[in-house]
């Protein structure tokens, strides 16, 4: 009961001063490291709440982001919508294109979902490259009142409602369909558990909110192809923040995805323009960060499934027994003497 | 009209040769050892600058050094095995899957890294003194290369089919593709049986690759599409199923040159759907339980 009322606690200061972020920095370089980790929270959590959750292999999360940023993009910018209205129709597009696979694929079992979502991601990306070639940037007026702040506080309230939804919903009724589905889908169903229901519902749930997360992307980046949000690279970085942080927590998403971009930017940072000459080749080592996760995520997922999040919780059980041990020793020595 | 159809009908049967090359590759592994290596478009990659480096740097004709790129690539897979995949043998199957897939997606991205560094982002391409020759038949043109590719790929083919029928080993094989505890009982070495079908299909990766640097180009960001066709044609042509592997790779070799143009991958997609809800045993593949 206290460590609940310490974790909220925690959770309200931690909140507080997110939101009063803006207001304790101008720097934009600041903000725009707070927005990118913001959006690998969604990202990393959305993927989390069908990949970690309910345990099925989504490796199409770009293409759930992309169309988010293509229809919020297109609305906003091309029709004249409002933005919250566009950003929800980003939402409802990438859930509809999740069922288009989900459907077929969960009625089976095995490879089709992890392949279909592939399949998925890479269609948007070269279709999207073919149909949409040229560069989307926003229109001087909108240029003229650019501001951060407005885009800070969206991907807040994103990653609020992305990190809640999970939340609420593992505690739900239906999140514990969906973990029991995870440990064994024979026994869930005999038990009237349907698998299928559960993981089309953790697939919505996750497709949607990283269609959000694409919506506030097309509202925050100036300019870029519109295909670039559908690369693959969205998808990578997502299940490395998820697995290095430790997937199937709620904690383990937000841990992985803060801690790979400030690294990630910290090594661009440090290492743009270093090259280094292996085999007669000049070697740019801005892109070193790739390999690095590479490794560091085969070897999380080989060796300590549990991510950060369980090596401090390992840490956090050695340290108790050792204080343990300690009054143990203490208590023995008083009695000798 | 007819004509234009033919040309793009012929060309289509000639991808999908490598298609069902590359594919029947990961089929193999998949089959036997249930372990879905996503980065199996990186092996094509590496087999592929491999034919490409002997070539520029020894003149190398790419069709004589295949068994010299196909020997390499059963080094890598060798390698890779030990380091990675022989750890994931004792998971359930679900898990297997799972954890092959997710190993798999980060040696892709570690090897598409390694490959720009070391060969950068530039495509290439092997191109020998006959790249330009081609055959005319009933006013279809059939470029030699790519004919030749074909060949390869078929007997390729050809010969994994007779080492599966014909041989002790291959027999231990498809026993262990069918249960592999019995097999085990049997007193077939599963650890021995799982690596051998790795590397062969490293093995057939790698000639795909090379194939592919003949015929088209490479470049290090090459596998993420191999690796999707191979897995839709594995899917099309039933899991664990060679030759319906192999013409199902002609199928979508056909599907993609007939609709060209912007839409050509969503057809891919359509046609991946459509088997999904109507045959998931695969077009030809025999009915799972």
């Amino acid at each position: 009961m206290r460590r609940n009322w310490v974790k909220i606690a925690l959770t309200v200061i931690l909140l507080a001063l997110l939101a009063l972020l803006p207001v304790i920095t101008s720097k934009d370089s600041i903000l725009n490291l707070a927005i990118l980790s913001l959006l690998g929270v969604i990202l990393a959590s959305s993927w989390n709440i069908l990949g970690g959750y309910t345990g099925q292999t989504n490796l199409g999360h770009a293409a759930f982001f992309g169309l988010g940023t293509l229809v919020t993009r297109l609305l906003w910018l091309k029709a004249g919508w409002p933005l919250p209205p566009s950003l929800l129709a980003g939402g409802v597009a990438a859930v509809a294109a999740a069922l288009v696979i989900g459907w077929p694929a969960f009625k089976l079992r095995g490879v089709y979902f992890a392949i279909g979502t592939l399949a998925l991601a890479q269609a948007g990306y070269l279709t999207v490259g073919n149909v949409w070639p040229t560069i989307t940037s926003l229109p001087a007026k909108a240029l003229a009142t650019y501001q951060l702040e407005p885009r800070y506080y969206l991907f807040l309230a994103l990653a609020v409602l992305t990190v809640g939804t999970a939340a609420i919903l593992v505690r739900s009724r239906q999140g514990l369909g969906m973990m029991a589905v995870h440990e064994d889908e024979d026994a869930a169903e005999s038990l009237g558990v349907s698998a299928f229901r559960h993981k089309l519902l953790a697939l919505s749930a996750s497709a949607f909110l990283a269609g959000l997360a694409g919506g506030g992307f097309a509202y925050y980046y100036l300019s870029y192809y519109p295909q670039m949000p559908f690369g693959a690279v969205w998808t990578f970085d997502t299940l490395m923040m998820t697995y290095i942080g430790g997937q199937g927590t709620i904690v383990g998403p937000i841990v992985g995805a803060v801690f790979f971009v400030v690294t990630r930017e910290q090594l661009a940072l440090q290492l743009a323009g270093v090259q280094l000459t292996i085999f007669g080749r000049q070697l740019e080592l801005g892109q070193v960060h790739q390999t690095v996760f590479g490794i560091l995520f085969i070897l999380v997922v080989l060796f300590l499934p549990g991510g950060l999040v369980e090596v401090w919780g390992k840490i956090r059980q050695a340290l108790a027994r050792r204080a343990k041990r300690r009054d143990a020793n203490l208590a023995s020595q008083e009695q000798v003497s | 009209m007819l004509q234009e159809l033919a040309q793009k009908l012929v060309f289509g049967i000639l991808a999908g040769g490598l298609y069902g090359l590359a594919a029947v590759g990961l089929s193999l592994v998949f089959g036997v050892t249930k372990f879905l290596n996503v980065a199996h478009g990186e092996l094509l990659m590496l087999g592929g600058y491999a034919a490409f480096g002997l070539f520029t740097l020894f003149g190398v004709d790419p069709f004589v050094s295949l068994p010299v790129v196909a020997l390499l690539l059963v080094l890598i897979g060798f390698v890779l095995y030990k380091l990675l995949f022989a750890r994931m043998v004792k998971l359930t199957e679900d898990n297997k899957i799972k954890n092959t897939m997710l190993v798999g997606f980060g040696l892709s991205l570690i090897l598409q890294n390694v490959a720009r560094v070391l060969f950068t982002a530039d495509d290439r391409g092997i191109t020998t003194t006959y790249s330009g020759e081609a055959v005319t038949l009933f006013g279809v043109s059939i470029p030699v290369v790519r004919l030749a590719s074909l060949a390869v790929a078929l007997i390729c083919l050809l010969a994994l089919h007779l080492f599966l029928r014909k041989t002790y080993t291959g027999k231990a094989l498809r026993a262990t593709v069918q249960d592999w505890e019995a097999a085990t009982v049997m007193g077939i070495d599963i650890q021995r049986v799982y690596l051998l079908a790795f590397v062969v299909g490293a093995a057939l990766a790698g000639v795909a690759g090379a194939l592919v640097a003949v015929c088209y180009s490479i470049s290090p960001t090459m596998g993420l599409d191999w690796t999707l066709r191979a897995l839709v044609v594995m899917v099309l042509g039933g899991l664990g199923s060679i030759m319906g592997t192999f013409v199902a790779g002609l199928v979508l070799g056909v599907t993609l040159s007939v609709v060209g143009g912007a839409w050509r991958e969503i057809a891919a997609l359509l046609l991946f759907l459509l088997v999904l809800l109507l045959r998931p045993q695969g077009l030809f593949g025999a009915k799972e339980g």
